[in-house]
């Protein structure tokens, strides 16, 4: 049974995401953490409106808050997001990687330290290499790692880089991913 | 699931705290109340560069090498600043605490865990705009030498200038930043009147005690690396550190939230952290 899914994405992510989260049906089981790059913007106004949107809750992650299954977690912009071992969220001040706080390595690479197998990794559209290396590492702890297919992603570096040194369970079109997502959470 | 790779994630969990334990026990630092999240991915990524194989490995190494003690202290004091951080933070702060410092003869200002110190000459900056810089005693204070050597010089690469000026204007600075530094080798210096008024001093938060009774407290984005615990205790030792109806400033991202002592203090900024202690 999967606990968590995370998902990373920078340039193309606002339409990536649309097409993912606004599907999810209301109980879904699982927390979701999300790293979308967009510099020192504010995230507020896209997370209301996608919690207009959808079905599920969507909110900003706040230090030390407790995870909840059917929570979507945005990574406050200008801080990285990390899953502590009691089921709480870290934020950290730490130097950018790739040039992005939040990194997506930082999330990936933590949550596959904590969840293990019970976590699925999405990686989509972007145009640098950031979670490349933090999907490998899903991988690793025996995690479903699920990236788009760069052919039909907006930005195919982000996809494409983590091909390149990875083989992902599952390469998939933006609109085959939630599906994916929901019938994966329904596993026992 | 791999079995190997299992076990390795369930020892290095027993690991870190014998680490942290061990580091504590001979160079007197202590993380062991430090956000495990952050403390493991520091450590993880330093095992990888440095080769070991396991946590334990390390252990070792770090026992009887005191450089790579030292290192490791980078590793996990981490130092990322800038002048007029959070610039909604110092527009706040002019509008909300300015106007309550000005009736005061004296002021006695702690800023905890200063890094370089960016933000003490920022704060210095707003507050000699105020006309109250001469009034003022600062002690900014941190438990990484390397850092303090560095925030005394107020010598700052100039890399980061434009984000810096844009901060300031973003502050409501009321000049212009070029009032107050010179450019000089690739480097811009802070003039020197900005930390007249400025003791930099080594304070470790977790071991040290109370360093002095202060009207103002910033502690900003260091408290978000430590645990439940560990902040209630710090929070403590701030409380007993602040005069009546002293202020305190967090990072936008930390609260008194989770803490216990949340109801000795009085909301002024819920948005940017800005606390101040009730009288009872
Ligand atoms: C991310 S920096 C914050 C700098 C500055 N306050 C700001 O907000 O830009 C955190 C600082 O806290 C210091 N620090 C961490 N643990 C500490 C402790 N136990 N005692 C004193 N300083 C500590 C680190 O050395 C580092 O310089």
């Amino acid at each position: 049974m999967f606990r968590a899914a995370v998902i990373g994405t920078s340039y193309g992510g606002l339409n990536a995401l649309k097409a993912i989260i606004p599907h999810l049906p209301k109980d879904f089981p699982l927390a979701i953490f999300v790293v979308l790059h967009i510099g020192d913007n504010k995230n507020d106004s896209f997370i209301q409106y996608l919690n207009k949107q959808s079905k599920v809750k969507i909110k900003e992650a706040e230090e030390k808050e407790e995870i909840k299954a059917g929570t979507v977690y945005f990574a406050p912009p200008n801080y990285h997001i990390l899953i502590e071992n009691n089921s709480t969220i870290a934020l950290s001040t730490d130097p950018k990687i790739h040039h992005s706080r939040p990194s997506i390595d930082v999330l990936f690479e933590s949550a596959a330290w904590h969840f293990k197998n019970q976590l699925i990794g999405i990686l989509l559209t972007g145009l640098n290499h950031d979670g490349a290396l933090g999907i490998k590492e899903i991988q690793k702890y025996c995690g479903i790692t699920i990236v788009e297919d760069p052919e039909t992603a907006i930005a195919t570096i982000m996809p494409a880089s983590a091909i390149e040194i990875m083989k992902p369970d599952y390469i998939l079109h933006l609109d085959q991913i939630s599906k994916k997502i929901i019938e994966l959470s329904k596993l026992d | 699931m791999n079995p190997n790779q299992l076990e390795d994630l369930e020892n290095i969990d027993i690991e870190i705290p014998l680490f942290l334990e061990a580091i504590f026990q001979k160079y007197g630092y202590d993380f062991r109340d430090y956000s495990t999240a952050h403390i493991k991915r520091r450590l993880m990524h330093r095992m990888a560069i440095g080769r070991f194989e396991t946590i334990s490995q390390m252990q070792d190494k770090v026992l009887r090498d005191k450089s790579f003690f030292i290192s490791l202290l980078e590793d996990l004091s981490i130092n990322v600043t800038e002048m007029f951080r959070d610039p909604e933070f110092y527009s706040s702060f002019r509008e909300h605490v300015v106007p309550n410092l000005r009736t005061y003869p004296f002021i006695k200002i702690w800023h905890a865990g200063c890094a370089t110190g960016e933000e003490v000459y920022s704060l210095a900056i707003l507050l000699k705009e105020e006309n109250l810089l001469d009034r003022c005693q600062i002690y900014a204070t941190d438990f990484n030498r390397r850092v303090l050597d560095i925030a005394k010089l107020g010598i700052y690469p100039t890399q980061d200038l434009e984000k810096f000026s844009r901060n300031y204007i973003e502050s409501g600075g009321k000049g212009k930043l070029s009032d107050y530094y010179t450019l000089k080798y690739g480097s811009l210096k802070l003039d020197q009147s900005l930390s007249k008024k400025v003791v930099f001093a080594d304070h470790n938060l977790v071991t040290d005690n109370v360093f002095a009774e202060v009207n103002l407290i910033l502690c900003r984005n260091v408290l978000i690396y430590f645990n439940k615990d560990l902040q209630n205790k710090v929070i403590n030792l701030f409380f007993k550190s602040l005069s009546s109806s002293g202020f305190l400033c967090l990072g936008t991202k930390e609260s008194l939230r989770f803490t216990q002592l949340e109801s000795n203090f009085a909301n002024i900024d819920s948005s940017q952290k800005i606390y101040k202690k009730r009288i009872n």
